[in-house]
């Protein structure tokens, strides 16, 4: 694989503050994404994992300076995007798109397929009138969906067909990057899997680049050549896909894995269970953000945070894997 | 498949609301008499008759005449003309002024809001109607001048409401979608948003007829409105008042055409307002 780095993320952070009272100080702020760094080769899909609330959206958002990130670089072919003026900026999202979780919210109720598929068209000026029903067509056709939808409005389709026009939307531009934003969760496993092959053929056909945020492992598994574990606003652990199935390093990746039903009932395995909830990140715990719920726990995780570090290619941010330094 | 279920369910819902049914009528029999004044109307509503001062209802008066022998009839009708014309003027500009006032806060947010939405709050200590009254002090009593103080002492309620709908409905995915696109701040405030946010408007409008009406009337009542001898419903009730012990009809038929009127336009937007569940909302 090509292993030129198309998106590069260096200690990006992002906390939500929480106000106070009228004249108060703000409370506490929830740290969304605490000092992440990825990065994205070219042609390569990466899959986001984590559970609920963790931040995977807030990343994939403040990738895109949806959501304008607190510090840390977002480098898109070598290009720190969180410098870049509102014009820059604007050239550069014709280049990386989204597509959203919830085909219900993400497509405006008063504006016709066509003319939210050719918005894009239409704002970067790139084509008009006849020229842009054509490219209209074209992205229908290209997702699966009939001609004669063009002028029919969001509400007169089922869950997959809108998010087939989601899909559509992203694409008008023809982007060279794009996250996907759960695309599949909201949608029934039928419907889940042919948004996924529609996914896959479509980054074959048009070299694209995903950052695919899910939970569904099992759709990462297949998916994804690559992917990050993260938990309450840190990357715990970056692999290649099959390396991270058969070996999962980090004990809360193991706990994740551990919890992918499958579907023989004579197969037992170890199941790891995870005591306790996921504490709430606005008092994250000191030290490693998973020792309160670790079976692994040492002293040294309540103290000093680990950080990722790469060995023998498999990424990982837990004690249990370094030494400590010697001073 | 049915294209615009939704507008569909909504007039469905709509026509079995009596009240609301009942609202329409009033409202549409008013535009009616306005638009067909001069077709309708038995006399010329400035015809002085002097021998036939504040006679009662009879066939060739049918609501009596004034005190200068004039037929009331005749100055009720042009006088919803001026009604209408005080009612969607007025709520126009506050509509107008509401919407830019209550876009430009909500979507911004931050200090720009806060600024803002603590001007809404100082406009709203005001007294509206005392407001009016000093403003129409400084200037010349006329129809225009009157319907354009309406607009510019009503818009806050109409700013607070834009404001609340933008709040929530710039964090929506189809708006961020449009972000993402690169869609400019305008583009995404008049063609994603403010689309999505017209239903309340819509309603808060229709409501905000019948208190404009209200207004002018009031003001016209105390001779500060619609001066004579246009003829408004407001100052057939000051007429009414000075003869209330001899002439009934000049102060019952324009109260009751108010009441009718304003009763009308409430009862509409309302069902309106119901037909328009929440839950109906995409």
């Amino acid at each position: 694989m090509n292993s030129e780095k198309l998106l590069e993320i260096k200690n990006l952070h992002k906390s939500f503050p929480i106000k106070g009272k009228l004249f108060a100080k703000d409370i506490g702020a929830v740290r969304a994404v605490n000092g992440v760094s990825l990065s994205i080769a070219k042609g390569e899909v990466l899959g986001l994992v984590g559970e609920s609330g963790c931040g995977k959206s807030t990343l994939g958002r403040c990738i895109l300076r949806l959501i304008e990130p607190d510090g840390g670089e977002v480098l898109f072919e070598g290009a720190n995007l969180l410098r870049l003026s509102g014009r820059e900026m604007k050239g550069k999202r014709r280049d990386m798109q989204i597509i959203f979780q919830d085909p219900y919210a993400s497509l405006n109720p008063r504006m016709t397929v066509g003319d939210a598929i050719g918005e894009g068209l239409l704002v970067h000026g790139i084509a008009k009138g006849t020229e842009k029903r054509k490219k209209i067509l074209e992205l229908l056709s290209m997702v699966g969906l009939r001609p004669d939808s063009i002028d029919k409005y969001p509400h007169e389709f089922s869950g997959g067909q809108r998010q087939r026009i989601g899909i559509a939307r992203a694409l008008a531009l023809y982007p060279k990057f794009i996250v996907a934003d759960e695309p599949v969760s909201a949608l029934d496993v039928s419907i889940q899997a042919q948004i996924i092959n529609l996914l896959e053929s479509l980054k074959n056909d048009l070299g694209l680049t995903y950052l695919f945020i899910s939970h569904d492992l099992r759709i990462v598994e297949h998916l994804c050549d690559r992917v990050a574990v993260m938990y309450l606003g840190e990357i715990v652990e970056t692999a290649k896909t099959a390396d991270i199935y058969s070996n999962p390093l980090h004990p809360y990746t193991q706990a994740l894995l551990s919890a992918i039903p499958v579907a023989d009932p004579e197969f037992k395995r170890e199941r790891v269970i995870l005591t306790g909830d996921i504490p709430s990140p606005i008092s994250s715990p000191k030290g490693c953000p998973f020792h309160p719920r670790c079976k692994h726990v040492m002293e040294r995780c309540k103290s000093e945070a680990p950080v990722l570090k790469e060995e023998g290619g498999r990424n990982v941010a837990c004690h249990l894997y370094y030494r400590p330094h010697i001073r | 498949m049915e294209r615009f279920s939704l507008s569909r369910l909504f007039f469905r819902r709509f026509i079995k609301d009596k009240l609301a049914m009942a609202g329409s009528v009033v409202v549409l029999l008013l535009f009616i008499v306005s638009m067909a004044a001069p077709l309708i109307a038995p006399y010329d509503p400035a015809d002085i008759d002097v021998k036939q001062i504040l006679m009662g209802p009879s066939p060739a008066h049918l609501l009596g005449t004034d005190q200068l022998g004039r037929d009331v009839l005749s100055r009720m009708i042009w006088g919803a003309r001026i009604s209408l014309k005080v009612g969607f003027v007025a709520v126009g500009i506050a509509t107008t002024i509401g919407i830019v006032f209550g876009a430009v806060s909500g979507y911004y947010g931050g200090w720009i809001d806060n600024v803002m939405m603590r001007f809404v709050d100082i406009m709203l200590c005001f007294p509206a109607f005392f407001l009016i009254l000093a403003v129409i002090a400084f200037l010349e009593p006329s129809i225009w001048n009157i319907m354009v103080v309406i607009g510019i002492t009503g818009w806050m309620g109409m700013a607070r409401l834009v404001r609340a709908e933008f709040l929530s409905l710039r964090e929506r995915e189809f708006v961020l979608s449009a972000k993402a696109l690169g869609a400019s701040d305008m583009r995404i405030i008049f063609r994603h948003i403010l689309p999505n946010a017209m239903t309340p408007v819509l309603v808060s409008a229709t409501l905000g007829v019948a208190g404009a009406i209200l207004t002018e009337s009031a003001l016209s009542f105390l001779g500060i409105g619609v001066q004579p001898p246009t003829p408004s419903w407001g100052n057939i009730l000051t007429a009414g008042k000075d003869n209330i012990e001899i002439a009934w009809w000049l102060s019952l038929y324009p109260g009751l055409a108010i009441l009718v009127t304003v009763l009308g336009y409430n009862l509409l937007g309302e069902g309106i307002r119901d037909s328009l569940d929440p839950r109906l909302k995409i």
